[in-house]
């Protein structure tokens, strides 16, 4: 009996032995694994407002280059904006972990009836209008349109949504109230107008 | 022995090989019990052709005379044991000893690999028996386990359903598919075992992690399916179960096969498909709801005494539809999303499944062999490996649309060896060792960051149980286990995450590549864990029985609890792991008082569980990117109490009616900041009133009420956050629980003979029959959607 059972422990032990080695021999693929390149990711936001009349063109722009890292994007405006003025504006979504930076601005584009820009401005320092429309004729908000008044301090947060409900009630004029979908980006830039 | 009165069957075999002169010679033998060679009383010898027959006395001894020179077939019987027919070469007188295994229950159940220790008097046990798992044949192990008292489940949606025993889910419980650890990324909140229920007859839930075979680190408990037995015999039989549900507009449809011989060969194919639309609460349609499930099993395998083989090969493939107004893009959706009275995203039925969804195909092979020692006890070795790839589709742009953004593969071997001595009735003794290895393969393809890195794991275990019976009243069994876990991951982190997490404080010699802006790191963890258990009952008398038992766990912390790093859609928030964490270790006292009479059985199950480094996942605050701010979760570590009651009844009313309750009440708190857990299961509390009308077709009724109290008890991490398109700081309420809620369910069913061998069985169900608009705390797209609305579901079962 007692060889028997030492039999059986000499079959686990051997077993064990095998069963070791081959697992060694299928663990040992020392390759490192390959880096992501992500795809799709979102580091910057830049808005480029040019005044009509001439002028320097005045640059919002926000710069999270850690995706979601946990660095706060860097948010900056290059200068102060006048009073009771029109300005054209332009958006641009960009990778900037990529050389050269990949312009998301035109998949935005591309699928344009799934994506809009919306404007929300604090304490009227500003009006906007699209100046762009998708193939069903609602707005993307790539082209705009900024106007100024009377001088203030507020903030301007432009957000962009994907597969908001651009038929739903205030959603074409630039209200974001109901326009559900996902936030793709959201950036919000301090603004003094004087 | 007791047990050695027994009746007998007798059959039997002869034929000369060639002609015999001399018909004079004399057989004498004995006729011995394989297990622990004494000598069985009462056999039958028995040589058909010569009419000649011949029982064993006390001392297992027989004599047949008159015999002719040749070769002779024996037919050596006993009831309840496996008949054994004997070729004997007779020249003279001779005398032989035969072998025969009395113990016709261990016999039944050699397929199985677990059977043995569930057995054990001194765990807090409940089994679901084929009925049961047969009127979920539609649904899933989650939903079916929810019959048992203590059981919850934590839910992502109505299709991915994770069980919870005692409060505990993932990874501190163990799922054994028939013999084998199931290695499916279990870890995961929103990752449904993979796991067809049909391929089930039996499943056995275990609380508390007192079942060290299965392993050491199920501080939750351990849930064993079986597959059914083979019976001994010739025959071909099957079953096929076909449902079709109202809401989900969904059908399944299931069919077994089986073929066995006398000689012990059996094979079995098990198959089962699925397909659901999406879902509706009472008031809207759960858009993007859809479940779609091919299932197949394959079994076969020589079941004889001595020794047999098992091989097992099941594949399941999962598509589920993950509710599209989940999927969100910042704290300010989240907002819209809590606060949106109904979901955001409603569309009109479909089948259709679309992003976000998961795509998860599971593989596991089996194979197993045992042989049996005379007078010693039982040697088994298993071999299993799996495979499990998990695809997570999230909604993308552009090219990237039909591209999934997380895709694992994990792949796991195993290989263990176990030996039962189960020579003397009153101990049993089993010793056995696990060895395993596992790599996980994270695809960077997606162009998505990924959030569980590769890595290679080892396990190695060796465990040792003893049971006792001390005399007809008191069991006692004791347990030890041993296992060393070691984890070699290679993760990138991005430069300014390894820096906030503080790890270039600790961690910088892990750092084997800098990648610009990020790190790639090679973390190397090892962990100890000592398990043990303990246990005794009682029967105080014909009514009434208790158990006590402890056990001591330790689990490693998982994958996702030590790694994980990156931004979850369907929750909108960022989870982080951290490389501190070190294994949990919980100690658990439980106790059952039992009480069953003719017309009564009453179970009270009691437990308390303390955890130290309990490991858990909660907000810790937000973080900005430039989609917005996020929820940061954080797993993190604390020390916590666990105590709770589950209670089951069941009275006969009559010969006709039976009411049943069963109850469950915990709660968990966090002992180091002094307030309550997170995640902690609702007490709730079921009855149900049945009629049953067996010379009617078996015809049974049965309504139910189902009652989940509100959570009163979580711990409060709700916060405030800045709206920027409303210019607004908006409260964001991600703790308070909802209300409680009261669901009515109907059962009937009956069974019609259509021939000797052929029965169909009817069943009709309603489950939330009034339609109530209900939210469950544990379902986690709570804040976005109700529950479900009433629904019929029609069964028909057919048995062949």
């Amino acid at each position: 009996m007692n060889t028997l059972k030492n039999k059986t422990l000499k079959t686990i032990k051997n077993l064990a032995f095998v069963f070791f080695v081959a697992s060694v021999f299928t663990a040992c693929s020392d390759d490192d694994p390959g880096v992501v390149n992500q795809e799709e990711l979102i580091t910057t936001l830049t808005a480029t407002l040019t005044r009509s009349g001439g002028g320097t063109d005045i640059v919002l722009k926000s710069v999270d280059l850690d995706g979601d890292g946990p660095d706060a994007p860097v948010i900056s405006v290059s200068a102060n904006l006048i009073a009771n003025t029109t300005y054209t504006g332009e958006l641009k979504v960009e990778n900037e972990t990529e050389s050269p930076a990949e312009n998301i601005t035109l998949e935005v584009l591309e699928e344009d009836e799934e994506h809009q820009f919306f404007f929300t401005p604090t304490n009227n320092i500003a009006t906007t209008t699209y100046n762009d429309m998708d193939g069903d004729g609602n707005p993307i908000g790539v082209q705009f349109s900024l106007a100024t008044t009377t001088a203030a301090t507020g903030s301007l947060t432009i957000t962009l949504r994907h597969e908001p409900m651009k038929t739903a009630s205030g959603v074409s004029d630039g209200d974001i109230t109901n326009a559900g979908g996902e936030t793709d980006v959201q950036a919000v830039f301090p603004i003094t107008v004087e | 022995m007791i047990k050695r009165i027994f009746f007998s069957v007798l059959f039997c075999v002869l034929s000369f090989t060639h002609f015999a002169q001399e018909c004079n010679s004399i057989l004498k033998g004995i006729v011995i019990d394989y297990h622990d060679g004494t000598p069985i009383y009462d056999a039958t010898i028995y040589i058909k052709n010569l009419q000649k027959y011949a029982t064993t006395n006390f001392e297992g001894k027989f004599k047949i005379e008159g015999l002719c020179i040749g070769e002779i077939h024996l037919t050596i019987s006993h009831i309840s044991c496996e008949t054994k027919d004997v070729k004997i070469k007779l020249e003279k007188d001779t005398f032989s000893e035969f072998f025969l295994e009395h113990h016709i229950e261990s016999l039944k159940e050699v397929s199985i690999v677990a059977a043995a220790n569930i057995k054990s008097k001194t765990i807090q046990s409940t089994v679901l028996n084929e009925e049961t798992i047969a009127a979920f044949s539609n649904q899933n192990l989650g939903e079916a386990l929810k019959e048992i008292a203590g059981i919850s489940s934590i839910n992502t949606g109505n299709a991915i359903v994770k069980p919870v025993i005692n409060g505990m889910h993932s990874s501190r419980i163990i799922v054994m598919a028939n013999g084998v650890r199931l290695q499916d990324q279990e870890w995961g909140i929103e990752h449904a075992p993979n796991l067809d229920i049909n391929t089930s007859e039996k499943i056995t839930v275990i609380k508390g992690a007192n079942s060290l075979e299965f392993g050491g680190d199920a501080i939750g408990g351990v849930i064993v399916t079986e597959p059914s037995n083979i019976r001994l015999k010739d025959s071909l039989y099957g079953k096929s179960i076909v449902s079709s549900q109202s809401n989900g507009r969904g059908y399944s449809f299931h069919s077994s096969l089986s073929k066995s011989t006398k000689k012990g060969w059996y094979v079995n194919a098990k198959t089962t498909l699925k397909k659901m639309g999406d879902f509706e609460s009472p008031t809207y349609v759960l858009s993007n709801t859809g479940i779609q499930s091919t299932a197949y099993a394959l079994q076969t395998g020589i079941k004889k005494f001595e020794s047999g083989f098992n091989a097992y090969y099941t594949f399941i493939n999962t598509e589920i539809g993950i509710l599209r107004a989940s999927h969100l893009g910042n704290i300010e959706d989240l907002v819209n999303a809590i606060n949106a009275p109904a979901p955001l995203i409603a569309t009109d039925f479909s089948y259709d499944i679309d992003s976000p969804k998961q795509a998860v195909t599971h593989q596991l092979v089996k194979v197993d062999y045992y042989k049996r020692f005379k007078k010693l006890g039982k040697l088994k070795v298993q071999y299993d490996f799996q495979n499990n790839h998990r695809f997570e589709y999230d909604i993308r742009v552009g090219n990237d649309r039909n591209k999934a953004s997380l895709d694992l593969d994990l792949s796991s071997h195993a290989l263990s060896s176990s030996f039962e001595i189960d020579a003397k009735t009153d101990q049993k003794y089993k010793v056995g060792f696990m060895a395993a290895y596992q790599n996980n393969f994270a695809n960077p393809n997606t162009g998505i960051k990924r959030l569980i890195p590769d890595y290679d794991k080892y396990d190695v275990g060796f465990f040792t149980i003893g049971n006792f019976i001390f005399n007809d009243q008191t069991t006692i069994d004791i347990g030890l286990r041993y296992d060393f876990n070691a984890i070699n991951a290679k993760k990138f982190y991005s430069k300014s995450r390894w820096d906030e997490r503080d790890y270039d404080v600790d961690f910088n010699d892990l750092i084997i590549e800098d990648f610009n802006t990020q790190w790639l790191v090679n973390p190397k963890f090892h962990f100890h864990n000592f398990s043990a258990s303990a246990g005794i009952s009682y029967q105080l008398n014909d009514e009434n029985s208790v158990l006590f038992n402890y056990g001591l766990s330790n689990r490693a912390p998982n994958p996702s609890e030590l790694f994980s790093d990156g931004l979850h859609h369907s929750a909108a928030r960022i989870e982080l792991g951290d490389l501190r964490l070190e294994q949990e270790t919980s100690n658990r006292v439980s106790a059952n008082y039992r009480f069953k009479s003719e017309n009564t059985a009453m179970l009270v199950e009691v437990f308390f569980n303390h955890i130290r480094d309990f490991m858990y996942i909660e907000p810790t605050g937000t973080e900005q990117t430039i989609r917005g701010a996020f929820p940061v979760w954080s797993h993190k570590k604390t020390n916590a109490n666990l105590f709770g009651a589950d209670f089951s009844f069941k009275q006969h009313l009559g010969s006709q009616y039976i009411f049943k309750n069963t109850s469950s009440f915990i709660r968990g708190k966090d002992v180091k900041k002094n307030r309550d857990l997170i995640d902690i299961p609702s007490a709730k509390t079921v009855n149900s009133i049945g009629y049953y009308l067996e010379r009617w077709y078996d015809f049974s009724a049965v309504l139910a009420s189902e009652f989940v109290f509100r959570q009163n008890l979580f711990p409060d991490n709700n916060f405030e956050t800045y709206i920027p398109t409303s210019d607004t700081t908006v409260f964001v309420d991600v703790s308070s629980t909802p209300n409680r809620y009261d669901l009515l369910n109907f059962n009937a069913d009956a069974t019609f003979k259509l021939s000797e061998k052929t029965n169909l069985s009817v069943g009709l169900t309603v489950t939330n029959i009034l339609n109530t608009n209900y939210r469950e705390n544990l379902n986690r797209l709570r804040f976005f959607a109700d529950d479900l609305g009433r629904n019929y579901t029609l069964q028909l079962k057919l048995k062949y």
